[in-house]
């Protein structure tokens, strides 16, 4: 059996499923039940107190804020607002679970039965959002000693900071008819939320730092089966390409099993971000129980229709208008637009054009530069460390003709590396282009004199000569010649 | 000496705000006593003389240095086990917490120690509190100062016994069926539950979250409502906590007569199973209540009947998750963490340890009953008699004021005596139950002596009534004690201190 299928083959057997189970960590002051700061990092175990820590005898009390906040989410997902619903206690043991159950909601969640449409290569994908519900997140463990996992560790630290962290749990139904861009609609999927939560300042979204994570429900069935296929669950892909790879790499591992006559185990599995594979975590043969029962320590949330409406009044743009209004203004195709929606950088292009830049500047830095530094330091796009308003920058130095594009790659560099604002990088990196014509006249005499047959050949009227004599002045000026100018030097000298 | 620890605790705020006693006095007078019968009764599970001598004295000094203080200040004050406290240890009787210091104070204590009351020590109860006869504690069972062979009622028999000995004038407890309520009516002792949600739950030790209610034992109506006058109302930190103005309970505790409140006396309640001697005292007492001006009815709440079975579902699952945190892991007893061990085996050995076999039984069984394919027919079932319970109560309080029963079907019991049979334990707690399920207040009163040994009167209200109960409970207090020419708790034989059996 080989081990993995072909990708483009598969598809004229199977049709995938797919599931994808979003957390977003709320960006609120304070925990979910306490009055503890919800701060990332901080030393181990600082923002804690008996009620995350889970002592004896401490109880909950729900943070409004995060309730509001599901409440945008859920509506800025077109789901419906329940009325009434409560918390459920969700018990399963996690060694870094104070309480051994975690308070989250099971069949009364706070928003349920919405949509999302996604553009994807020119087509819409509708996928339908099953619910959107409110729990806590667990602390942190390091396991030390042994393969890193628990079993077989010498030993355990685990930090509490986490502990009780408000997310919102966004689940959609199974997603049906994507075919071969299966991996590309959930991906899309994925930078729609990311974006949405961000419009909505709910969250940071920071997949990086796990503010925004995603597991990944993939099946394959039979095309034309009238039932799903086994599924496994990708736990945690942790960036948007993750989840464009987890899937595409699933769908060609579930394939081979399928062609050879095998099973799919249901399990979770876990990705690795280094090869793009995945490997088998927990097996979900025996289903977990997890007792679930109204929460007996918290009152029941109802949420008043005026108080959603209020909240509904504060959505920002929807995402299809925002499109719509920005593809017309800036007057890109269906596939450039989309993949800035995709390399998660809408935002950041239209503050971009916002501080001055034209669109296509903007989407050229974001979209190929920046994004493949950001794959490179493998962190999300808007975790790098420049500002719209510095790549803005950028561009109006290349438009001033102060740099060149290759020099202008060098000054983000210099940004990125924390060496000042554009102008500043140009100056303590010495990037200026060079159009001051005497030293370019000693240049060009200098290679005129070192080449006398080329020369030669462009007095003879061979002007497509000259490129061969540019080169060598341009690597002589250290690539901060203008090069136009040093074209018409020569032709001048050599007229 | 004698005289100063039998006083009632208005009596000795009274005497403390008129410089003729010392908290200082008082709270040596109480550790003495405590010293003299705790080996024989063993109701305390920790004494902190020290630290209730320092808080003594520094209630006396703020009152010598002119402080208006609370009447309650300087009074000692027994606290359950299962209340977390930072200067003592919280154990919940069991072995899995043995010398845990909670890094905390809960709601009660933190009030208690505002209001100025010194807090002597922690004491005994059923393990976890599951129990009606405190036999279930790691450290041993509690004795009922009316005869040491007697169990004083559970979870709460140590703040009971605490009261009905004289070692303290006040306690708290906390009822999640019947837990200060049955003590108090097997030991001749006032026990209230009030008003879910009407005394926070913060910090006292989960049972089964939706039941839970901390409250007063004291010898006397009025002082019950002095202590729920400190201990209650809102609190920000638990949120079935009631954001409500709380009526004075004491002035209710002071009225003097029942013209026009309406008496139901629940028919479930009586009959075969009760002990004809507590059914006497009880009939005795409904005339009491009849001619200090009470009408009295028979009110029918058939949903009772169902009540016990469907309280042994919801208590179990509730506790079953409240439990889960008790790993070994983080504090409290770990076993066979001795490297040769798995971090699941050192769980599984703590536990085994930790836990005694009623809380073994009933996370089982709470296990069980919140399980897939059961849920439905034992957890659902069980919410559906709730539901029942509560429509019951609500019905019958369209027309009458209270119900009343007798607190329990029988007069405390021999120590293990029902060890070995828990369905015929669970029984004790009959009567309380409703109350627990409905979140209503309800409260047992002394109501006379059957060969020897207390019987209590329960009265129930409606959530949020509470002041009904004082007001019942202290009328038919007086006239009881009119009648006997002396408060109950006056017939208590002098405890012998050498004729404890094994």
């Amino acid at each position: 059996m080989s081990e993995l299928a072909d990708y483009d083959d598969l598809l004229t057997r199977y049709e995938p499923a797919l599931g994808l189970e979003v957390h977003v960590e709320l960006n609120t002051a304070t925990k979910m039940f306490c009055g503890c700061a919800n701060e990332f990092g901080g030393e181990p175990n600082t923002h804690t107190c008996p009620v995350c820590l889970g002592l004896p005898g401490s109880l909950p009390v729900i943070n409004g804020k995060a309730v509001e906040s599901a409440i945008r989410i859920g509506l800025a997902l077109n789901c419906s607002i329940a009325s009434w619903c409560r918390m459920a206690r969700k018990n399963y043991f996690y060694p870094d679970m104070t309480k051994n159950f975690q308070t989250s909601q099971y069949d009364e969640p706070i928003a349920f039965d919405g949509y999302v449409d996604l553009d994807v290569d020119g087509e819409t994908y509708r996928v339908e959002v099953e619910r959107a519900h409110m729990e806590e997140d667990a602390g942190k463990a390091t396991h030390v000693g042994g393969s890193g996992r628990i079993t077989g560790a010498d030993y355990s630290l685990i930090d509490y900071n986490r502990a009780g962290v408000p997310l919102i749990e966004i689940v959609t139904k199974p997603i049906l008819g994507t075919g071969d861009k299966a991996p590309q609609v959930a991906r899309a999927y994925v930078a729609h939320l990311r974006e949405l939560v961000k419009a909505l300042g709910v969250s940071d979204a920071r997949m990086e730092q796990g503010s925004l994570r995603c597991d990944a429900n993939i099946s394959l069935a039979p095309i034309g089966a009238d039932r799903l296929g086994t599924r496994t669950e990708t736990k945690n892909v942790n960036s948007l390409r993750s989840v464009e790879t987890a899937i595409s790499y699933e769908m060609t591992r579930q394939a081979a099993i399928l062609d050879d006559g095998g099973r799919i185990k249901q399990e979770t599995r876990h990705f690795h971000e280094a090869d793009g594979t995945t490997s088998p975590g927990r097996s979900k043969e025996e289903a977990e129980d997890y007792r679930y029962f109204a929460e007996p320590d918290l009152m029941p949330i109802a949420p008043s229709a005026e108080w959603v409406e209020e909240l509904r009044a504060t959505l920002p743009e929807p995402p299809a208008e925002r499109r719509r209004r920005l593809q017309a203004a800036w007057g890109f195709s269906d596939i450039d637009f989309g993949a800035i929606v995709n390399s998660g950088a809408l935002t950041l292009v239209e503050e971009t054009v916002a501080a001055g830049a034209t669109p296509a500047a903007a989407r050229k830095w974001w979209v190929t530069e920046l994004a493949r530094r950001a794959n490179e330091a493998g962190v999300e796009i808007d975790a790098l460390d420049i500002t719209p308003a510095q790549v803005a920058g950028v561009q109006a130095l290349v438009d001033e003709g102060r740099v060149n594009d290759k020099l202008a790659r060098q000054v983000i560099d210099g940004v990125l590396a924390g060496e000042g604002e554009p102008a500043e990088v140009v100056e303590k990196r010495g990037l200026a282009v060079v159009s001051d014509t005497g030293a370019l006249s000693a240049a060009v005499d200098d290679v005129i004199a070192k080449n006398p047959d080329v020369a030669a050949k462009i007095r003879d009227g061979k002007v497509a000569a000259a490129g061969a004599l540019i080169g060598q002045v341009m690597k002589a000026m250290r690539g901060q010649a203008d090069a136009a100018r040093v074209r018409e030097l020569i032709l001048e000298k050599l007229a | 000496m004698d005289d100063l620890i039998r006083l009632s605790v208005a009596e000795l705020g009274r005497r403390m705000a008129a410089g003729e006693l010392t908290s200082e006095e008082l709270t040596r007078a109480c550790l003495a006593r405590i010293e003299a019968l705790n080996p024989t009764l063993n109701v305390f599970l920790h004494v902190d003389a020290e630290g209730a001598l320092a808080a003594a004295r520094a209630v006396d000094a703020r009152r010598a240095a002119g402080e208006e203080l609370g009447p309650l200040a300087g009074v000692p004050i027994g606290v359950k086990d299962n209340y977390c406290t930072t200067d003592m240890p919280t154990t919940c009787g069991s072995r899995m917490l043995q010398g845990w210091v909670p890094p905390y104070d809960a709601t009660v204590v933190k009030r208690l120690r505002e209001a100025g009351l010194v807090i002597v020590g922690k004491t005994n109860m059923d393990e976890f509190a599951m129990g009606s006869s405190t036999e279930t504690s790691f450290y041993g069972p509690t004795r009922n100062p009316w005869d040491t062979d007697r169990i004083p009622g559970g979870s709460g028999g140590g703040s009971a016994a605490a009261v009905a000995s004289f070692m303290v004038p006040l306690a708290v407890g906390s009822d999640t069926g019947g837990s200060i309520r049955q003590p108090g009516a097997v030991t001749g002792t006032v026990g209230v539950k009030p008003t879910y949600g009407g005394v926070s739950r913060y910090g006292l030790v989960a049972m089964a979250s939706s039941l839970d209610q901390p409250g007063p034992c004291t010898r006397s109506t009025e002082d019950a409502a002095l202590l729920q006058a400190v201990i209650g109302g809102y609190d920000f930190h638990d949120s079935a906590s009631l954001d409500v103005p709380v009526p004075d309970l004491v002035a209710a505790a002071q009225a003097d007569d029942l013209s026009g409140v309406r008496i139901g006396v629940v028919t479930e309640f009586q009959g075969e199973g009760y002990e004809p001697g507590v059914l006497e005292r009880f009939a005795e007492a409904v005339e009491l209540l009849r001619a200090a001006g009470a009408e009295i009815f028979e009110v029918s709440c058939p949903a009772f009947t169902y009540a016990l079975p469907a309280y042994y579902l919801i208590q179990p699952a509730e506790l079953s998750s409240n439990l889960a945190r008790f790993d070994g892991m983080r504090y409290g007893l770990r076993a066979g963490d001795d490297g040769t061990h798995s971090a699941e085996q050192v769980m599984n050995l703590s536990r085994e340890e930790g836990f005694g076999r009623e809380a073994k039984r009933r996370i089982i069984i709470g296990t069980y009953a919140l399980s897939a394919g059961y849920y439905d027919a034992y957890y659902g079932s069980a919410q559906k008699v709730r539901t029942l319970i509560q429509a019951d109560f609500t019905k019958a309080f369209e027309t009458v004021d209270v119900l009343i029963s007798p607190t329990t079907p029988t007069v405390a019991f021999r120590i293990g005596e029902r060890m070995s049979d828990p369905m015929s334990m669970y029984l004790a707690d009959l009567c309380t139950i409703p109350s627990n399920m409905a979140g209503n207040a309800s409260a047992s009163f002394p109501c006379g002596l059957s060969d020897g040994l207390p019987v209590g009167l329960q009265v129930m209200a409606p959530p949020m009534a509470d002041e009904r109960l004082y007001r019942v409970g202290g009328v038919l207090e007086r006239a009881l004690e009119s009648a006997w020419g002396h408060p109950l708790l006056n017939e208590l034989p002098t405890i012998d201190t050498q004729a404890v059996t094994a």
